[in-house]
């Protein structure tokens, strides 16, 4: 068992889905051999792409019955090729589809997969790997046990641009699978009706957080947004309760946005919205918790009460604007 | 249809978090506890399956004593009855062995679904529908909105990132890790509650069932996250706190 393994993640359009490259960075920066997979048909541009950088080897694992994404079929071709070259570490985009086989690949293995990584230690002979717990109140540090190590990493964590360029052998491998052990048949990706605002396009965004409370209360964040002359976005659950229509969710399965201005009222900044929105220009958080994940992208902050904040934001507004 | 609905009981979102004295866990004096959020939509969803198409919704939960609560409140919602495993020690089992205890007492029901949240609040791994069906040699698939029954066979809706979905076909029984938002939660009323106490709640014991904790990577150190981003904190009065933003908006931000 040796070096480290990262799977790279192929988008439906035959891209590389760009968490890959983070991934592939942390690999890079632990001073181990690496090498990276892509599984799927035609994946050959995909791997090309991953082959300018500074690897081993690049495998790309073409099967017909890896035409469409399957659980089943990416946990058996992933399987197949593991146990050929027996890394001691494999690395995972914590994407969606990741989510989706991952830990069932580590346990078809009979190993534990440590997920949503946000840091990795080497202590000695062993890792220790960081990741958020409670939405990332708390972090937590786990050490694998030894033997096979699995892990996927957070969006985020790691930066693509730290990537050592070089080139890399591509090998084409045609894993062994069967018809009859993919369960899942998956329809063609589709998008809900036509989104009628596009929050990306917006140069201010108030946003308002389950710490709204009740849904008439969502008057004063329009109010807020009226003065500032700003568009009305939501975290999920404000999304879930129906009180904001799902074009409005900001976040990993909503929209991502890059505002001039994100002014967040009572969000409590789970990695997930956060995603969708640390890339604003200005970020100002309102939350009543100092301890909010949410004030570590914050450029202003102010701990207190909405309630009693926003209406005297309201009132200011107005007057800097008259 | 045999529904079998995992639910977790996690400390109630709007806790304030302090990790304990050994660093291992959070301090548990005074936390209140509710159960885990897409874990009520999984519930919702298999009582809604169960008044379409008819059988029987039995909870699942493991936990210790206190878990109880979570319990009677998926049995006053509708939850026909429920499987207790009591555990004072969850924090000893990784992921896998915590899913081998699930499987094992999920094994002895043979339902012909199985339905869980997609994430805890707590631990967060995101991982136990899947493990839970791997270890069951069941098909499943996460992340899921929509949930259609037909002769032998589902179809869900799955969420993608960026605002796309996706329907998967797949046989059942199966497993199901449902998203938050799916559907709208009922409360439980007066008579839900009042049947509750007369509705079964085995308990039973991991050695029962035949598992063990395995420590193939479990929680070593629990601390506040090292901040990296210096915010400016705006003082005072709301009204000062709000002066000194509108100020930083209008001359910094250029927002105003
Ligand atoms: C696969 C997956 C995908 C997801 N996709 C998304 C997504 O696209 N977008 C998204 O947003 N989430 C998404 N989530 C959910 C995400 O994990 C969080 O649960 C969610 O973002 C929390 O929303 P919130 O911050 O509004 O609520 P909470 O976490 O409940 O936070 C509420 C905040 O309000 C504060 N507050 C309460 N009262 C007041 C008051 N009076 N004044 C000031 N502050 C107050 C509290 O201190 C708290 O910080 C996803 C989760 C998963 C697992
Ligand atoms: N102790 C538990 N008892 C019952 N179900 C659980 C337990 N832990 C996790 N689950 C289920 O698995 C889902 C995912 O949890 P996790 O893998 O911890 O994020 C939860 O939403 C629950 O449905």
């Amino acid at each position: 068992m040796s070096g480290i393994l990262v799977v790279a993640e192929l988008t439906a359009q035959g891209g590389l889905h760009k968490l890959s490259l983070e991934t592939l960075a942390a690999a890079q920066a632990m001073d181990a051999p690496v090498s990276a997979v892509v599984f799927g048909q035609n994946a050959g541009e995909a791997a090309a792409r991953l082959a300018r950088y500074r690897l081993e080897k690049v495998f790309a694992l073409d099967h017909e019955l890896l035409a469409q994404y399957t659980a089943d079929g990416a946990t058996a071709a992933l399987d197949w090729l593991i146990e050929r070259v027996q890394p001691e570490l494999v690395l995972f985009p914590h994407t969606y589809q990741a989510r989706d086989y991952a830990p069932k690949l580590a346990t078809r293995r009979g190993r534990v997969l440590v997920s949503d990584v946000i840091a990795i230690q080497k202590q000695a002979q062993a890792i220790v790997l960081r990741r958020q717990l409670f939405q990332g109140k708390l972090a937590g540090d786990y050490r694998p046990a030894p033997g096979m190590v699995f892990a996927s990493l957070q969006a985020g964590a790691w930066r693509a641009d730290a990537l050592i360029p070089g080139e890399t052998p591509i090998e084409t491998l045609t894993p062994e699978l069967a018809a009859a052990e993919i369960r899942q048949q998956p329809e063609a990706p589709f998008r809900e009706s036509s989104r009628e605002v596009d929050l990306s396009a917006a140069p201010l965004i108030v946003a308002v957080g389950r710490g709204i409370k009740e849904e008439s209360n969502l008057e004063l964040a329009r109010e807020l947004a009226g003065v500032l002359g700003a568009e009305l976005a939501a975290s999920r659950p404000v999304c879930d309760n129906g009180w904001l229509p799902m074009e409005r969710q900001v976040g990993s399965s909503g929209q991502t946005v890059a505002p001039k201005l994100y002014l967040a009222l009572g969000i409590s900044g789970a990695i997930q919205h956060l995603v969708g929105m640390k890339g604003s220009q200005c970020i100002v958080a309102i939350n009543k918790d100092p301890d909010a994940p949410i004030f570590e992208v914050a450029d202003y902050g102010i701990v207190g009460d909405l309630f009693e904040v926003v209406p005297a934001l309201i009132a200011e507004a107005a007057k800097a604007k008259s | 249809m045999k529904i079998l609905v995992a639910l977790k009981q996690v400390p109630a979102r709007d806790s304030l978090f302090k990790v304990d004295a050994a660093g291992r866990w959070i301090d548990t004096a005074d936390l209140s506890y509710e159960i885990n959020e897409p874990d009520a939509y999984a519930l919702e969803s298999g009582l809604r399956l169960k008044e379409q198409h008819g059988g029987e919704v039995v909870a699942l939960c493991a936990g210790p004593e206190g878990a109880a609560s979570a319990i009677r409140e998926a049995l006053a919602k509708g939850a026909d009855r429920a499987i207790h495993i009591q555990d004072d020690n969850l924090l000893a089992y990784d992921s896998l062995s915590l899913g081998r205890m699930l499987a094992a007492a999920a094994r002895a029901e043979a339902p012909d679904l199985i339905l869980t949240g997609l994430q805890s609040d707590d631990i967060g791994s995101g991982q136990t529908g899947v493990i839970l069906a791997e270890v069951l040699g069941l098909p499943h698939a996460t992340i899921i909105m929509d949930i259609e029954v037909h002769d032998g066979a589902l179809r869900v809706k799955r969420e993608l990132e960026d605002g796309w979905f996706q329907h998967v076909a797949l046989p059942r029984p199966a497993v199901l890790t449902v998203q938050s938002g799916s559907s709208k939660l009922r409360y439980a009323t007066l008579m839900g509650i009042k049947k509750a106490k007369t509705k079964e709640i085995k308990v039973v014991s991991a050695p029962e069932l035949g598992v063990a904790p395995e420590a193939g990577a479990v929680l070593e150190r629990l601390s506040l996250p090292e901040r990296t981003k210096r915010t400016v904190l705006l003082e005072g009065t709301p009204e000062q706190q709000a002066a000194a933003l509108v100020e930083k908006l209008k001359h910094e931000v250029r927002a105003l």
